[in-house]
This record gives C-alpha cells, structure tokens and sequence, in this order.
C-alpha cells in the first residue's frame, strides 16, 4: 500500500466517501489556485468538517511523510495552494460554520471555509462588519486570508488581516490541535499566531479563527478625481498624507488601465485622463465632510480636472466599478498579462512610475499601472501576446525588473498576492542567507519533517528559476462574475 | 492547556566569568565589570558589555555563544524586573548607547530607529514633522528594544494597536551571533515570516533587538477627555458599551478604578478639530450629566497603577498584574477586583480594549496576594483571557504562579529551542520557565 493509499484509506473511515476524491478527473479541478499557470493535480483532496477530522488526516500525513497543502476557495494569485502530486491537499470547503458574533465583544468565531463577506454579512446586523476586504472577499475563505495576510483596497486605514485576528485553533504539521490566542488580546507567551498569520499555508491549518468585528462607518464617501498624468495624482496623493488626513483607501490607474476599464465596464470616468483618483472617506460624518472638502481642495490644487463624489452605495459602486475591474479588463486590451505585486515607499512612487514607463519603452512591453497609492502597493499589468513568439519571455523579464525597480528603492516583491510558488525565487533579492535561514528556525519549530506546504515562499535548489505567473486566461471564477482581481 | 512551571525555586547561578571569556568580551564591544547595581531581579551579573554597533552585539553574541555566557539585555533598565528572574546572568547587553534615530521618512510615515533610543526622544524627533509613533510611553524612559520585548501598551492602543501592529521591519542578533532581519521599511508587505511579532513581547529570550522600522500616525491636532464618574462595576460596563458602539470613533477608553470608592471612565477623541468637536457633542449626550470635559488628560492617563505608590522605604515592589479579557468581562474583572481580602487591588487601563493592569500594594501578605492572583486569574480565563504578574517582590514571585496557564507552551519551547538552542538568553524569564 502506497503512503497516498494508506492516508486515503484513514480519510474513507472518518470521513463520507464524497470527501475523499482519488479520482484524477476529479482531482483536476484542484491543480490550480487563482494563478492559473501553474498546474499540478494533487494526490488525494480531502474535504474535513471538523478540526479532529483534519488532525487526524494530518496526523496520517505525518506517519507516512506525505506533503500537504491547504486549500480554501482557490483564489489566491502567488500559487500559495498548488497542490503536490505526491501529497494530499486538503480543502476546507465544509468548514464554513459562522460559530459566534459577539456584538459585545466585538468578535466573530469562524471556520475557515466561511467566505470572507459573511463574516460582514453576520455582524452587518449588529452595525459591525469584518475589516480586511481582498477584492476577491466574496469568493475568498478566512482561512486564505489568514494565510496570506490579506489587505484589501482599506487596509490603508485599517490594517491586515494579522491587525484583525485575536485567536485561532490550529492544527500543527504534527497533527496537534493547538489554541493560539484567544478573544482577548495579548495572550501571554510568544505570539505565534503573528508568525503563523501570513505563513502562506507552511506552519499548519487554522480551523477555527477568532477576528475582530469593526464598527461600520457612520458615513462614506467616494471622490474620483481625474488628472493630466500620474504625477499629478501622485502629488495628490502626497498633499493628502501629509495634511493628516488617513483616507480608508487611495486608489490609482494610469491612462492604459482606464482605457481598458473604460472598454470593459464603460466606467465613465474622466475623459482624457491620464491618471484618475479614488479617494474613500468613512467615518464620523463631521469628520468626513469636513475631510472631503480637504481633499478636494488639495486635489485642485494639484490640477484635478474633473471631481466627482459619490455618497450613496450605487454611486459608490460605479465609481469602484472601474477600478475593481481593472485586472480582468485587461483581456479587453491585451491577450495575455502578468499581475505585479510589487511595494515602493510611497514617495518613492514618480520615480518608479517613471522606472516602469522606461523599462516599458525600451522593451516595447506594454505596462499598465493600477495600485494602492496610498501605501504604495503597486499592481503593474504587464501586457502581452502569447502567439507571438519570444512576447512572454519579453513580459517576464519586464515584469521582473519592475520588483527589482521595487527592490531597488527599498520596497517588497509582494504587498498582499504573497510569495506562494510564483515568488520564491525572488526571496534572496530582498533577504540574505541569514535572513532566509532565521525565517528556516520558525519553519523548523512548527514543521520539522517539512510536510505542511513544502516549496513555497522559500527558495529550494529545485524550485529556483522558476519563472513569474502568466494569465493566459481570466481565472474560471472571474469569467463566472463571482470574483474580481483587485 | 499547558500550565506554566513553577521557576521561582530554580537557584540562581552565581556569575562566574573566566580570564578566557571576559577577554572576549572585551574584545567584542566596550565591557566593564558589573556593580551591585548590574543585577537582573536579584540575579547579580558579572559583566556590563555595551555594544554600539549591529556588528559588535553579533560579536558580542559570538563570543557569549564560544563561552557560554547567559545574556540579558538591558535598555534604560526601566522594566528589567518584569518577569521571572533569569536563572543566571552572567552579561548584561546594554545597549543604552545604540540610541539613533535612524531615519524619518515623514512623506512615508515611516521610521526607523535603533533599539536602544528611548521613546520619548523618537516622538521628539517624529513631532518635529508633526508625526507620532503610535506607542504610549507607559514607563518613563522606556527604550524601544524594551518597549517590544515587554510589549507595552497604553490607551492608544484602542484605535491603532500595539507594538505589533506598527512593526513593519526588524533587525535582530541572534544568540549564535548571526545578524537577521525582516519585514522591511513599507507599510505592506507579506514576504517571509514576520519575525518581528515573535520578537515583540518575547522578553529578550529568542534574539536582541538592534533595530526596528515602524508605521507613523499624524499627530491628532486636538484631544477632548471626557470623564464620567463610575459607581459601580456595571456602571462601567455600560457606559464603555455605549461608547463603542456608538458613532463617536473613540481614541482610547480608558478607566481608573480604585481598591474603593468611585472610579472613572475616561473617553479620548482626538482629530481634527472639526471632527473632534462634532463627535463630543455625540459623546455628550451618551455619556450623562455627570461628564467633565477637558482638552488634557487625567493625572493617571497612561500610566500603570504600580508606579503611584510602587516603591516603599525598603525598596519593596508592589505586585504589577496585566489582565485581558473579551469586553464583556469587564464587569466581572472590576467587581473581582474588590473582593480581593488582604490585598487590596488598583486597576487602571483599556476598558474599550480588554487590557487592565493592577497593583497590589508591596506590603500585603504574601499569601493574601497569591490569593488574589488566583481569583482574578479565574475571572480572566472564563471571560477568554489571561492574568500575568508582570512584576512583584521576589517572596512574591517565589509563591506565585507569575505567568498562569499558557496555550500552546510546547510549540514555544520548540521556537525557543531553534533560536536559542544553549538557553543563553534571558534563561528561565518567559514562560514555562523558557
């Protein structure tokens, strides 16, 4: 019997026989998550409903040394839940129990299949809602999110998941059930569950996790502006920062990726804008109208053109309604694109913009540039044909450079999609040996034997020279309208 | 559920430092012998060594690993009691003297800073760009290497957390004396573990800090405290609910609450002076007739409850206590805290958080104090929270359980053992004897 036949046949005797899938046809469906590039069609999936099951399936994995892999809805863009051949994913997808919202506690307990917008959905009636809001948030799992530390267009103002996660029952690479943390603040002891936040699946499977509920904002409001060019809205940007103001989210898109929003969604926005704003508001309603008038002021100052503001969710939603579909609407624009993740001090950004554009002349690569102005978290969309022979290599090397550009002004190669597969190779750019090494003790404290995720984040001999994702086509879940790339 | 290990009865080492090993100490960084002063909660050293450079505490490290010399680190020495006393101690790091200000990237709102600057003088420095470090100075003088070992936190921490939420990069030494970092100086950024969290209130046991970058806040341009009279734990309780979900985005609520008598519930909104005074007269009406309102805050704002009375004419030390709870504890953790016979307890801290500290005074009997250790601890743990003993004299420490109960103690051990696999730093001052 095969270590695979062996943890499968542990997994039949606890689990219904439809949560233990050993055929290939049906394993397919799980050889990718959201960057679709990568391809490998695991093992066995299984698909637990409760903390003991999953121990005792990683417990299994242990005995017999298999890898395995998490997997929550699939949506993640650094190839974080590429499943292993010779190792068994497992999918939480029937762990989706809203346990607890505690208004007076301002928390919520859930599994981490719960879809990240229910978690606001259940505290909506409470006035409360679950903060960290990655643009896939009505696909994306918890559990997802707290592998990756997932941000969202507000983290701006409102931080990660890591600021929003008090506890979390966890099972090691071991098979332990373990308590991190609890509904209180600052356990006592190391604080693990800031190590485990953000481990992209490599120190074991949260089955349980305790967040913080927020109050909704008393009101919201949505500026778009529009500028002759980026410098412009950048030095928008910068005014409003440095007068004080902490918008919930400053967004930006150069000419091409409004043009190919425009083609995609006819967002309507500013005509001839080589740049556009959205700038987000919430909070106390003196204060955001007071903040408004700031901001638009600043915005003229720096020759916005045209400002719009919107007050009320529909108008909200349109303006949104561009940027949010500004990845997918690269199809429109482009056969092929890369998404950058990359991360720039914020000031850093006409310099890089002006970086990017060159690299994008000398290549004749085609960059269109979406992001987070306000905490410089760059999205550039490296355009390209995959029919025409030597573009994807050209696009790579372009794509690249642009995280050797962030690199180079003392940024990060990844603001939110994670390091996963795709980025791995790109770790000893940032991080010396020792660096990378002392990243190794935590690993080796929690999964000695190596098994909870192997190969990624860090770069192993075999895994290096691997190239970044392509898009060859929108993930399935964008082409069914249920999530957006942000 | 693990449970802490009794340390207190582990004997002290004696400092006992060769000819071979103070040389290399010597050569590592500037060192001196240690004077009585020199001592870590009772645990005399041997020697004071202090490094300026990143590079002379990795030497420093190199040569306590080739020697095996313990080390603690010392800031300004404001908290170096807090914990269990290490079982041996036989060099002090003390990097007083790495107090640069390393970079203010106000455009960014960010900073980096070396572990041994004081928070005090980084917010001189950020507030000449109108910038603050979002980290309440709760121990005057405090250094930012020992304001993240013990993590401490004030009543900022309502609106923007603590240390660990305003870490962004970190550099640290290691105990085999290799130099690592993490994280780096942008607000967002998930490349690689973040170390800098299982730094942050570590107490000096997996590695020495030697810089960290933060996130800044602009500096509010106006703060309203709004004071409410409490008269009973309930009271507490429901004027702290209001507030929160209310509409009025508090900065802190904090309460002072007294062994008897009245307490207050004290609520910060600070902004912009617009926004500030639009959310005060919300505030205004939930909060009764009884409110006093006042641009500064209360005499005992952001500070911990020990330090009104810690020290006695003998040098006693009053029993520092940290509690947590989830927010609906909070009437239950007050009320617990006046049925404590013997030894009575102040408790002062973030009701709209969940994080109180209390003191006992230093001359209560022992056995009244670890009684009343134990009936907070209780009402902590069934509210989903913890009681800590941060600090307390040494009979104190012996006969209390200081740390309590800690889950996920054996994983700690293991993060422990892989950082610092010869017990040399800080042994025996964190958790399960760790």
């Amino acid at each position: 019997m095969t270590a695979l036949e062996a943890v499968s046949r542990v997994a039949l005797e606890i689990l219904p026989a439809d949560a233990v899938i050993t055929d290939h046809a049906r394993l397919r469906t799980y050889e990718c998550d959201g960057l679709a590039y990568y391809k490998v069609t695991p093992g066995l999936a299984v698909m637990p409903e409760t903390a003991e099951q999953l121990a005792t399936i990683i417990r299994a994995c242990a005995e017999h040394g298999l890898p395995f892999v998490a997997r929550g809805s699939g949506t993640g863009l650094s190839g974080g839940a590429l499943p292993r051949a010779d190792g068994v994913l497992i999918v939480t997808s029937r762990m989706r129990a809203v346990r607890e919202v505690r208004r007076e506690d301002q928390r919520a307990v859930v599994e981490p299949g719960v879809i990240n917008l229910d978690v606001s959905r259940a505290a909506a009636p409470y006035g409360y809602h679950y903060a960290p809001d990655p643009s896939s948030q009505q696909v994306c799992s918890i559990g997802g999110n707290v592998a990756e530390n997932s941000g969202g267009a507000h983290c701006l103002k409102y931080g990660f998941t890591t600021n929003h996660v008090l506890g979390a029952e966890m099972v090691t690479p071991q098979g332990e059930i373990v308590q991190l943390g609890t509904m209180a603040p600052d356990a006592p002891g190391y604080d693990l569950l800031g190590a485990v936040v953000g481990s992209e699946g490599t120190l074991g499977m949260v089955t349980a996790v305790t967040v913080r509920l927020v109050r909704d904002p008393e009101q919201i409001r949505t500026v778009l502006a529009g500028f002759a060019s980026t410098d412009e809205a950048g030095a928008a940007t910068s005014a409003i920062i440095a007068a004080g103001i902490v918008p919930a989210a400053i967004e930006m898109m150069d000419a091409l990726s409004i043009e190919a929003a425009e083609a995609a969604v006819r967002c309507n926005y500013p005509e001839g804008a080589g740049a556009v704003l959205v700038v987000e508001l919430d909070g106390a309603a003196v204060e955001v109208e007071h903040e408004y008038h700031e901001v638009e002021r600043l915005c003229r100052d720096n020759a916005a053109f045209e400002l719009r503001v919107a007050t009320d969710p529909e108008d909200r939603a349109l303006i949104w309604k561009g940027r949010k579909s500004a990845f997918a609407a690269m199809g429109r624009i482009s056969p092929d694109y890369i998404v950058q993740d990359g991360v720039i001090p914020r000031t850093a950004l006409p310099e890089v913009l002006r970086g990017i554009a060159e690299l994008s002349q000398t290549s004749g690569v085609r960059v269109a540039n979406v992001f987070h102005a306000g905490d410089g978290n760059l999205h550039p969309l490296v355009l390209f044909d995959d029919g025409v022979e030597g573009a994807g290599e050209a696009a790579e090397k372009v794509s690249g450079q642009i995280l050797d550009l962030c690199i180079g002004h003392g940024g990060s190669i990844t603001g939110e999609h994670g390091v996963g597969i795709d980025k791995a190779a790109y770790m000893p750019k940032m991080f010396n040996d020792a660096d990378l090494d002392t990243m190794q003790l935590i690993r080796c404290a929690f999964d000695p034997a190596g098994v909870s995720n192997p190969g990624k984040i860090y770069p192993t001999p075999r895994l290096c020279g691997e190239v970044p994702g392509r898009h060859k086509e929108p993930h399935p879940l964008q082409q069914q309208g249920l999530a957006e790339v942000f | 559920m693990n449970t802490t290990a009794q340390t207190g009865s582990r004997q002290a080492r004696p400092a006992e430092v060769d000819e071979a090993a103070r040389r290399a100490v010597a050569s590592a960084c500037p060192a001196s012998d240690a004077g009585e002063l020199d001592a870590v909660d009772g645990v005399q050293a041997a020697l004071v060594a202090s490094p300026t450079t990143a590079d002379q505490v990795a030497e420093l490290m190199r040569a306590c690993a080739a020697h095996d010399l313990a080390v603690v680190v010392r800031g300004h020495g404001t908290k170096l009691t807090w914990g269990r006393p290490p079982e041996r101690a036989d060099v002090i790091a003390d990097l007083s003297g790495m107090d640069q200000v390393l970079d203010h990237a106000a455009g960014d709102l960010v900073a980096a800073t070396q572990a041994g600057t004081r928070l005090a003088d980084l917010q001189k420095v950020l507030a000449e760009q109108g910038q603050r470090l979002s980290v309440d100075e709760t121990v005057p003088g405090a250094s930012i290497g020992g304001t993240l070992a013990t993590a401490t936190s004030g009543p900022t921490r309502l609106a923007v957390g603590t240390p660990r939420d305003l870490l962004i990069g970190i550099t640290v030494v290691r105990a085999d004396g290799v130099v690592a970092k993490a994280g780096g100086r942008v607000v967002k950024n998930v490349a690689g573990y973040d170390l800098g969290k299982l730094m942050v209130g570590s107490f000096g046991t997996l590695a020495v800090v030697v810089d960290a970058h933060f996130r800044l806040h602009p500096l509010p341009a106006e703060r309203r405290h709004l004071g409410v009279p409490i008269e009973s734990a309930d009271h507490a309780y429901q004027v702290a609910q209001a507030v929160l979900h209310a509409q009025v985005v508090p900065a802190a609520v904090e309460v002072d609450w007294p062994s008897r008598g009245a307490g207050t519930l004290t609520v910060q909104l600070a902004g912009i002076p617009e926004g500030v005074a639009g959310r005060t007269a919300t505030a205004l009406e939930l909060l009764g007739d009884a409110v006093t309102e006042d641009p500064t805050p209360p005499e005992w704002w952001g500070s911990y409850p020990w330090m009104d009375t810690t020290v006695d004419a003998i040098g006693a030390r009053a029993t520092a206590l940290k509690l947590t709870f989830a927010l609906s504890g909070l009437p239950a953790v007050l009320a617990a805290a006046r049925d404590t016979p013997g030894a009575p307890v102040t408790l002062r801290g973030s009701a709209g958080v969940g994080v109180v500290y209390g003191a006992i005074a230093p001359d209560c009997p022992v056995e009244a104090v670890r009684e009343a250790v134990g009936r907070l601890r209780d009402t902590c743990t069934a509210h989903g929270g913890s009681l800590v003993v941060l600090d307390a004299a040494s009979e104190v420490k012996q006969e209390v359980d200081t740390w309590g109960p800690v889950s996920g103690l054996d994983l700690m051990r293991r993060v422990k053992h892989e950082f610092d696999p010869g017990r040399r730093l800080a042994p025996g001052r964190f958790v399960g004897g760790i």
